[in-house]
């Protein structure tokens, strides 16, 4: 059989991108995918005939441009296309609309209080300083702290710089921003409940933490520090469902002489004498390959594909420890046209992007109390939308697709595994939510696919369920990620090396890990790098 | 009536233990100090409190467990009465059966439930947490280092901080970057199976905060708790007559050295002339200036109350308005016929540190209660029958209870008053008869201080034990906000050494030597 | 996190109508609008050249309602405008306006503005950003409300040699009499109208502030009988030109609001602007002292410097130079035609910028797509190179 050059498990977004880096480079680059379709997270499928659901993974700001535009995603047939505002409802008949433009955003916050619609300048600012300090380092491979090589030394002293530039203030208030909970920032600057609720939700979605959970605020950069076009913090949707994404990157990599295979499960990364030699099979069969790279999170990688013989002691205990919490749901809904809202009979909704359920970061909280009791989230958070308001690919001309982000939902329901009732129930519970602030929602339903972190873990293998494959908490961040000690993406056995959102920068479609760990292979390799920076954010 | 001679180099403001050590390490560098205490004894916190005739209990703080040992034989505390009626006492986490409660001795554990891989566990994990801890501590016992505007003396900190880290080796290294930031949840789950334990552990890592054991940055709370363990507790003491003694010691080592303390003198206010600060004003209307003054307030007091926003920036007061500071222990104290029947435990082990708190998800849920401005229904608590050790507290055959309640929050919804203090008491009686069934006919009387009460009566923001939360953001070079990181303030003068300072509170007593040395190093 | 019924429910207004707005309409014959503060303004009604020289030879009629106001009263009022404030104001009678900058504690200016002083403990603040969220933290400790009253208070900038003798002819008698910088209270056909004597033009000049209840009346009031002499409204871009020659500031233009600087040295203090005069270091404490005072010592980075550019193209947005080292940039240009000079501000790195360093304007232009890169010779100036002495003098002059 014939042997590769490398071997990249799993074809989600991570996996793609950094086998196309490595074809990109020359080598002759094998992807391994147990479904029989591509995309992992990052999938568009066609459960109920006629419409394409985002099934997993539904919005699209973190990719990297720089990525994007060096594989020629767009002329492999992606299109993103920004979406605009968000409304939050009340349950007192209430809503707060977040919009785009900066002067009507002000009125509407104002509507409910002036201080907040200035504070709102403030808060948009001291964000965004949090950005520019990130984003140049999503592109880049984290120091060891530990380590005194001369690489590590000058990284490290590149990030110290970024953050004593800072300033004495400016850096505590970054310290604080990555160590306070979402909650206690939000109250610094705000005082009305929705307008807070409204913000927050980007400092738990994919997190198992509540709005007052420290940690939170950074998991809210994490949502932030992506960009459409350049305007850093906006979303779009990808044209055709997320699955665009993994299709053009296959694309790309085809076009580099890549090859991929699918319903071709991996159940062991083979070692030899302290070096990898390739993959077996599900099926029996071997490939061999000096390079294997994982795009499992690190549990499934090293507790699941790899013996525990071949790995040193602490590498099995800090995946054992490695924490990847299950907190979310998703629902899929076909439907027959677009649902009214309440409070929104004259609004075009297609200026709203997401909508939300929850008007207090009391509410929020009090989901999160649900889901560390081990049972979903009776009055939950949701993320909706309507993507088929802007995409005409996903559903039959006048119907809509819509997909429902739901906080909280636990790995397991009261120490039990999921049943199917369990998720109907969950699922039931969500759509009651929506059809309080919608009068003819339940009517419209033809199709609803409903997802609990057990269908998460078992269909796309995020262990879990967890988007990120891995909390986005400080202590596995940066040099971090996925644990002290290996977060170079070079695993511990030699041609063995990790790509998956578990590595740095982390989850989300986003791409940075794939490409990271291409930089570090080709490095090793001795080859010239073609993986690109970050573009300067002046 | 005007003092215009200052006689005194140094005002301190209040009389708990970081005033006095303050006050009394000023004194040892030959300063003339004053320390004005608004209650009728010096301690503060550290104080005996006569709740019901004959009956007397430590009235905020009831253990002593991490006093800083250097402090103590600097001040010559036990010259100056400082006694123990007990010492390394066992602690006991109740087991809700009734039957498999579990001891610890020290740093030995037993109890019908432990597996030997447990006890083997907690005593590892304990040994790499004291290495932590060791740093910490080197990092606790000076001023926190600036890390932009630094100049030779943070340098110098901030290399020896590095120094020690990279002396932990890379492992246990790369463990403290990543445990200093997680839960102790997780941290416990990593090690140990018992549940009790680590219900009682737990409790350990959140008690006196605003934080359940799933909060992440609860394992930093732990180690701060382990300091006492550190600094060679290996078990809480009590002291003869309760925490009052701590109190009445300090006070006297205060004076030895030269200090004068004006009890029933409250300031008020805190003057400045132009951009300096210059004395204080007593609530009776007398004027004391001296040319520093050291406020062992807590944060907010000191800044919003006695020296009042117009007098700062705004954006500095915007920082101290924000500052967290959410107490959430109450006090029972009972006066009882008898020592109550705890279940399942030998009467020779009444006189241990009793914890209710069973399991980390009860914990959990108790805490929950609190983010809401509720009260938990099923309360922690951290139990102590002093005087089985100290007869002294209560007439002859009867005894005292004290225990720490907890989640009470300060910012009840709906406001602290009698109805809601009677409720907060019945739940926190009634979940202490789970343990002690008889515990109801024992008692001859009561009294329930929410953290509320203890505001008012201590003068803490909150009721909170560290003057402000110790939480990531608001530790080390961030405590109690930028801006007064060091003990000086924006007015050159004031300065802080209470608990809302770096390292934090609990009966520590660091701050207040900290902030005496830069007091010292500033007016050289 | 309420069930009960919303204070204000339904969805906040595309776009905000000034009280003059059925009179403005009319008068936007160019139906030229942009959006000043969420309101839609006139950006030019006829000609931007007519309208600038009925600012600076006859009357121009500035609709100024969307400029951000707030009410600031209560007992403390006076001691937190003080602590607000670089500038002491203890030094300000009732009935008179002081031009006022706010600064955060890092000594960087949030706004510039103007504060009338109605009585002892009442004031109203004028700014150009939104500012309340500071103003509230501010507020903090004092015994003190402040108000967002900017919808409340319709107001009309009358501005030009002659804007003087239009309001007398409208009956408000004894305007000649007003000093620069003073209010006074008048009423017209029973609508109270308080008039200050300030303006954003450099001119002579007044501004009308009154319920927006009776704005049209007051805007025909202010038009009528005006064949013989001109009566111009005017828009934002003659505004402009006009606040250019006479060498004002403008937030977001001049400076970026201190409050919404994302960038480490982007603020400017009043140091940096040309504004040490606002600042009272005898005041023992107010927002921004603490730097200022580290900034004085040290020396401000920059200074806001005043340009007689060589030629007649306009400035805007050149870089300064200074023998071949790049020492700045301009932020507000413009050919002055009333100064008859090429006039531009311009911040630049100290210790550059000092009168006798010979700067340089790299000033690109195009004509035809063609463009065109030219190095003007600049000269210091130290006073606005458009200031007439009708703008103080009082009794007013009839023209």
């Amino acid at each position: 059989m014939k042997k590769y050059d490398a071997i990249v498990i799993g074809a989600g977004h991570n996996g793609l991108t950094n086998a196309a880096y490595l074809a990109k480079a020359g080598l002759d680059v094998l992807v391994v995918e147990k479904n029989p379709y591509i995309g992992g997270a990052t999938v568009s499928r066609e459960l109920h005939e006629g419409w394409k659901y985002s099934n997993c993974s539904y919005v699209c700001s973190l990719l990297r441009p720089e990525i994007a535009r060096d594989l020629e995603l767009p002329r492999h047939g992606l299109q993103v296309q920004p979406y605009g505002g968000g409304v939050t409802f009340c349950r007192n008949g209430d809503h707060f609309l977040y919009y785009e433009d900066h002067e009507r955003l002000y009125r509407e916050i104002a509507r409910h209080s002036k201080r907040d619609a200035n504070a709102y300048d403030r808060y948009g600012a001291d964000v965004i300083k949090q950005t520019r300090l990130i984003r140049p380092f999503l592109l880049r491979t984290p120091p060891d702290p530990s380590s005194f090589k001369p690489r590590d030394l000058m990284e490290l002293r590149h990030l110290a710089k970024a953050f004593m530039e800072l300033g004495e203030e400016g850096l505590a208030d970054t310290l604080r921003f990555w160590t306070m909970s979402i909650g206690d920032y939000l109250d610094g600057y705000f005082e009305t409940d929705v307008v807070k609720a409204h913000l927050a939700g980007s400092g738990i979605i994919g997190t198992a933490l509540g709005v007052y959970s420290p940690g939170t605020a950074y998991v809210l950069l994490h949502h932030y520090m992506g960009d459409v076009d350049g305007n850093v913090g906006a979303w779009g949707f990808a044209r055709g469902g997320m699955g665009a994404i993994a299709n053009a990157l296959a694309a790309s990599l085809q076009s580099y002489g890549g090859e991929i295979r699918c319903a071709a499960e991996v159940t062991q990364i083979m070692v030899r004498n302290g070096k990898t030699t390739g993959v077996a099979l599900a099926n029996g069969d071997e490939v061999q390959a000096d390079i294997v790279v994982s795009n499992l999170d690190p549990k499934r990688t090293f507790l699941n594909i790899m013996a525990e013989s071949d790995l040193p002691a602490d590498v099995v205990r800090k995946a054992r420890n490695f924490k990847i919490r299950g907190s979310s749901g998703k629902l899929n809904i076909a439907l027959d046209g677009l649902p009214t809202f309440n409070g929104l009979e004259n609004v075009d909704t297609s200026m709203i992007g997401e909508m939300h359920f929850s008007d207090s970061l009391a509410h929020m909280e009090r989901a999160y109390d649900d889901w560390k009791d081990e049972t979903w989230s009776k009055e939950p958070y949701l993320d909706m939308l309507i993507p088929t308001q802007y995409d005409p690919t996903m559903a039959p001309p006048g119907k809509h697709m819509m997909t429902v982000f739901v906080q909280y939902a636990p790995p397991t329901i009261d120490g039990r595994d999921w049943t199917d009732e369990d998720r109907d129930n969950f699922g039931k519970t969500v759509i009651d939510t929506i059809a309080n602030y919608s009068p003819n929602f339940k009517e419209l339903i033809l199709h609803a696919e409903v997802r609990s972190p057990r269908e998460l873990e078992n269909e796309v293998g995020l262990t879990e369920g967890n988007i990120f494959m891995g909390e986005l908490t400080f202590d596995q961040l940066l040099f971090n990620r996925p644990f002290p000690g290996y977060a170079q993406y070079r695993g511990p056995v030699k041609g063995m090396y990790m790509c998956s959102s578990g590595t740095h920068p982390g989850g989300g479609v986003m791409a940075a890990p794939g490409a990271n760990a291409a930089r570090e292979i080709l490095r090793d390799l001795k080859h010239p790098n073609i993986v690109p920076g970050a573009y300067a954010d002046d | 009536m005007t003092d215009s001679s200052s006689r005194y180099d140094v005002i301190v403001i209040g009389a708990g233990h970081n005033g006095l050590i303050c006050a009394s390490y000023l004194a040892k560098a030959g300063r003339k100090v004053l320390i004005l205490e608004s209650l009728d004894q010096a301690g503060g916190c550290a104080a005996t409190r006569e709740f019901s005739a004959g009956f007397s209990v430590s009235a905020c703080a009831q253990w002593l467990y991490q006093l800083s040992p250097d402090i103590s034989s600097d001040l010559h505390l036990e010259r100056h009465g400082l006694a123990y009626a007990a010492r390394e006492l066992n602690t006991i986490a109740l087991a809700a059966d009734g039957r498999s409660h579990l001891k610890r001795n020290g740093t030995q554990l037993s109890g019908p439930g432990l597996t030997d891989d447990d006890a083997r566990n907690f005593s590892n994990l304990n040994s790499q947490l004291l290495r932590f801890v060791k740093v910490l501590d080197n990092a606790f016992k000076q001023r926190p280092p600036k890390l932009v505007d630094s100049d030779w003396q943070d340098k110098l900190s901030l290399t020896k901080l590095g120094l020690d880290m990279k002396r932990l080796g890379k492992e246990d290294m790369n463990e403290l970057l990543r445990v200093g930031l997680i839960n102790i949840y997780d941290l416990l789950n990593e090690h140990l199976d018992n549940e009790l334990l680590k219900g009682a552990l737990s409790l350990d890592a959140v008690l006196g905060t605003h934080m359940g054991p799933r909060s992440p940055n609860t394992v930093f709370t732990y180690l701060y708790r382990l300091l006492g363990e550190h600094y060679g507790y290996s078990g809480p003491a009590l002291l003869s007559g309760g925490m009052g003694t701590l109190g009445s010691a300090l006070g006297k080592a205060a004076q030895s050295l030269g200090v004068d303390i004006r009890t029933n003198s409250a300031v008020t206010q805190i003057d400045t002339e132009g951009e300096r600060c210059c004395g204080v004003t007593l609530d009776s209307g007398e004027t004391l200036t001296a040319p520093v003054v050291a406020s062992n307030a807590d944060p907010k007091s000191t800044f919003r109350k006695l020296l009042g926003y117009r007098k700062l920036e705004a954006g500095f007061a915007r920082r101290i308005e924000l500052n967290r500071a959410k107490g959430n222990v109450a006090k029972l104290h009972l006066a009882l016929d008898d020592v109550p029947a705890f279940t399942g435990l030998p009467d020779n082990e009444h006189g241990a540190r009793l914890l209710i708190s069973p399991t980390m998800k009860y914990v959990e849920r108790a805490f929950n209660h609190c983010k809401y401005g509720e009260m938990s229904t099923e309360p922690v608590m951290d139990i102590s029958i002093p005087s089985l050790h100290d007869p002294s507290l209560a007439p002859d055959g009867k005894h005292v209870l004290s225990a720490l309640v907890s989640y009470m929050p300060s910012h009840l919804q709906g406001g602290w008053n009698d109805r809601a203090r009677a409720k907060a008491e019945q739940l926190a009686l009634n979940t202490l008869a789970k343990y002690a069934p008889d515990i109801h006919d024992k008692v001859l009387a009561s009294e329930f201080l929410s953290p509320a009460d203890i505001e008012a009566h201590f003068g803490n923001y909150g009721g909170h034990w560290h003057h402000g939360e110790i939480s990531l953001d608001q530790i080390m070079m961030m405590r109690p906000v930028p801006g007064c990181t060091q003990y000086a303030t924006p007015v050159s003068g004031l300065y802080l050494c209470g608990a809302g300072t770096h390292p934090g509170g609990g009966l520590l007593g660091l701050p207040g030597r900290n902030a005496a040395q830069e007091i010292l190093r500033q007016s050289k | 996190m309420t069930d009960t019924a919303p204070a204000n429910p339904g969805t906040a207004p595309r776009v905000l109508h000034t009280p003059f707005h059925s009179r403005t309409k009319v008068a936007n014959k160019m139906e030229r609008w942009e959006v000043w503060q969420g309101y839609n303004t006139a950006a030019c009604y006829t000609d931007v050249e007519l309208e600038y020289f009925a600012i600076r030879s006859n009357t121009g009629v500035f609709d100024l309602s969307p400029m951000v106001k707030y009410r600031i009263q209560g007992a403390d009022a006076a001691d937190y405008v003080d602590r607000l404030l670089t500038r002491n104001i203890r030094k300000l009678g009732t009935d008179r306006v002081a031009y006022v900058a706010i600064c955060n504690d890092a000594g960087n200016v949030i706004d510039d503005g103007t504060l009338f002083r109605f009585a002892d403990n009442e004031f109203r603040l004028c700014t150009q950003e939104h500012v309340l969220d500071w103003l509230l933290w501010s507020a903090e400790g004092f015994d003190v409300t402040v108000y967002d009253e900017t919808a409340d208070v319709a107001a009309l900038a009358v501005q030009g040699p002659t804007s003087c003798q239009t309001l007398r002819r409208m009956g408000l008698d004894g305007l000649q009499e007003l000093k620069p910088f003073g209010m006074a209270h008048y009423e017209l056909e029973g609508i109270p109208l308080m008039v200050s004597r300030t303006g954003f033009t450099g001119d002579l000049g007044y501004e009308l502030w009154l319920a927006p209840e009776h704005a049209e009346t007051v805007w025909d009031r202010v038009f009528a009988n005006t064949r013989q002499r001109t009566v111009r409204p005017i828009g934002s871009h003659a505004l402009d030109l006009a606040r250019i020659e006479a060498g004002f500031i403008a937030a977001g233009v001049d400076f970026v609001p201190a409050e919404q600087i994302v960038r480490n040295g982007r603020g400017r203090s009043p140091l940096e602007l040309g504004l040490e005069w606002l600042v009272d270091f005898s005041k023992p404490v107010f927002n921004g002292r603490q730097a200022l005072l580290q900034q004085r010592d040290k020396g401000p980075r920059y200074r806001l410097a005043k340009l007689s550019v060589e030629g007649n193209k306009p400035a805007e947005h050149a870089f300064i130079y200074c023998r071949g080292r790049e020492v700045g940039t301009v932020t507000s240009a413009a050919w002055c035609p009333s100064a008859k000079s090429n006039f531009a501000l311009a911040s630049i790195k100290t210790p550059y910028g000092r009168e006798r360093d010979p700067l340089k304007a790299e000033i690109y232009y195009m004509r035809e797509l063609h463009w065109t890169r030219t190095m003007a010779k600049c000269e210091i100036v130290n006073e606005p190179v458009f200031n007439p002495p009708r703008r103080l003098q009082t009794p007013a002059p009839d023209a």
